[in-house]
């Protein structure tokens, strides 16, 4: 077990780039998920097609396709996904701003994935709105876009928040993959660097590997119980 | 079928020529179920209509196709002097004209009671938030619940929330005012206090379509009785014609039964 010692500063360094590619994923994932629910519900048909069908397509691919695409399809079709180089974002998660764009495509795929499902949740909970509601607010005069800002998904998160707690936590650990697919130094690579190059015993690193992403989700879980019960206590 | 009294000369309502909604051969399917059928009547500014009728005739639905929250299939609704418009902007400034209350108050669950009389000025009426706040608690004085405002619907009695839901309404200075059966989800005990905010109203001259069985409020406050049965407009008529003396069977067997309890 000695190599958790020896090497603590790559399992460091590992742990804290699969972070930030967490948080950027997961801030994403919520931003397009969001959209494309109120896609899926917008009164508009062609707008309530491309949600539906960006749902079937990314909900029903494997992780590893869709990365797969991300790291040869973008740059095939010329595109480094610098729009990610996002001046102010760069200077606190480095990686975004530097050449080598696998980080970039590992977000993007990533956020495209989980999207799905975050979709799905929101739109579990703005059906779990009483249509009154969403009644009511209209025959006030808001408009689609201030119903939903003002009145549906304020209410829609509460009961979405669980459920996309647990979408957060598969997509901490499918970031594993992002090693398999260029990005250099988050905990999947590392892992497969000490045990390949460097030679180091397997089982210990992948144990401090598992330490890694248990941090991280093992508290979000604990989190999202709390949760949990602190609703069922309120609704009793 | 309708049998219509032509002017409107009844109750102490103040009523003037040109209707404020209209509605011309309205016809509404819920799929095979003819909810609406050829369904004209025309609600003059200031008259206040009572709409009774067994469950299941199409009151709700004649109620919620004025401000198209239920769109209907052919003829025409006009508001003001101005069709219907299609979803959009358009028909939100135009429901925004036209005050709703529901039977299930339908308070906005995660705002404060002064937050939900304040939504609607705000955002769809622009106006500044401090002002809309007066307003706002003016109008929950008007309905005696200005203690309340600072609490969430769940915290309040049923008969509080329904005027507050009024309240909410009102914020939005509407021309008229529809009403599908206010009082029904509330305890007896406090439908007297929703119809005295009614009542009072109805006196102030506001034009009111209500959907109800209160028959003490349909005699005091009402201009013009509607019968509703199976979609059709049986009846037209002034209360005190309209209760001392129903014209069709439906319209009498109806009132034997509400009135018998
Ligand atoms: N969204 C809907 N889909 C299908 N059928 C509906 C829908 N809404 C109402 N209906 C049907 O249309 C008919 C008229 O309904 P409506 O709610 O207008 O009646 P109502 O007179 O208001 O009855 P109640 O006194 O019970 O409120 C009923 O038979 C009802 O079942
Ligand atoms: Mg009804």
């Amino acid at each position: 077990m000695s190599v958790l010692v020896d090497h603590f500063d790559v399992f460091a360094g590992g742990f804290w780039l699969t972070f930030q590619l967490c948080i950027l994923a997961a801030t994403g994932a919520l931003l397009v998920g969001t959209l494309v629910a109120v896609m899926r519900i917008s009164p508009v048909p062609p707008l309530r097609w491309i949600g539906t069908a960006y749902v079937t397509v990314f909900r029903n691919s494997p992780l590893t396709i869709v990365m797969f695409f991300a790291a040869f399809g973008l740059p095939a079709l010329g595109s480094n996904a610098d729009f990610l180089r996002i001046p102010g974002l760069t200077s606190i998660f480095s990686r975004l701003g530097i050449d080598l764009p696998y980080f970039r495509f590992a977000v993007i795929a990533l956020a495209l994935y989980t999207a799905a499902f975050v979709c799905e949740a929101i739109r579990s909970g703005i059906n779990a709105v009483p249509p009154g509601q969403a009644e009511a607010a209209r025959a006030i005069g808001l408009t689609f876009g201030q119903n939903l800002r003002y009145v549906v998904l304020p209410q829609a998160w509460k009961s979405a928040v669980v459920p996309l707690g647990s979408v957060i936590i598969a997509m901490i650990k499918n970031s594993a993959l992002a090693g398999f697919f260029g990005v250099i130094g988050d905990l999947s690579n590392s892992a497969q660097n000490l045990t390949s190059a460097l030679g180091e015993p397997i089982i210990p690193v992948f144990i401090g590997v598992s330490i890694g992403f248990l941090v991280m989700t093992v508290p979000l879980g604990i989190l999202l119980d709390r949760i949990e019960r602190r609703r069922a206590v309120a609704a009793r | 079928m309708t049998e219509r009294t032509e002017a409107v000369e009844v109750a102490g309502g103040t009523t003037t020529g040109e209707p404020l909604i209209r509605l011309d051969g309205v016809n509404k399917w819920f799929g095979p179920l003819h909810v609406l059928q050829d369904v004209n009547l025309s609600v003059a500014r200031g008259e206040v209509v009572v709409v009774i009728g067994p469950s299941g005739s199409g009151k709700s639905t004649l109620c919620r196709a004025i401000n198209r929250l239920e769109p209907i299939n052919s003829g025409t609704i006009t508001f003001d002097d101005r069709p219907l418009p299609a979803e959009g902007k358009a028909l939100a400034r135009l429901r925004s004209e036209v005050g709703m209350v529901f039977q299930s108050f339908n308070l906005f669950a995660h705002k404060t009671i002064l937050e939900n009389v304040t939504l609607g000025p705000v955002k769809v009426r622009k106006e500044k938030p401090a002002a809309a706040r007066d307003r706002a608690m003016k109008l929950l004085e008007r309905v005696g619940i200005a203690n309340q405002a600072e609490k969430y619907p769940a915290q309040l009695s049923g008969g509080q929330q329904q005027r507050a839901a009024i309240a909410r309404a009102l914020a939005m200075q509407p021309k008229a005012m529809l009403f599908d059966e206010p009082t029904s989800a509330l305890d007896p005990e406090m439908v007297g206090e929703v119809l005295d905010v009614m009542t009072s109203l109805a006196r102030d001259g506001m034009t009111m379509v209500v959907v109800t069985h209160e028959m003490g409020f349909a005699r005091h406050a009402a201009n013009r009785v509607i019968f509703m049965a199976d979609g059709q407009l049986v009846e037209d008529a002034a209360p005190d014609e309209f209760f001392a003396n129903p014209r069709s069977e439906r319209a009498k067997d109806f009132l034997s039964k509400i009135l018998t309890h």
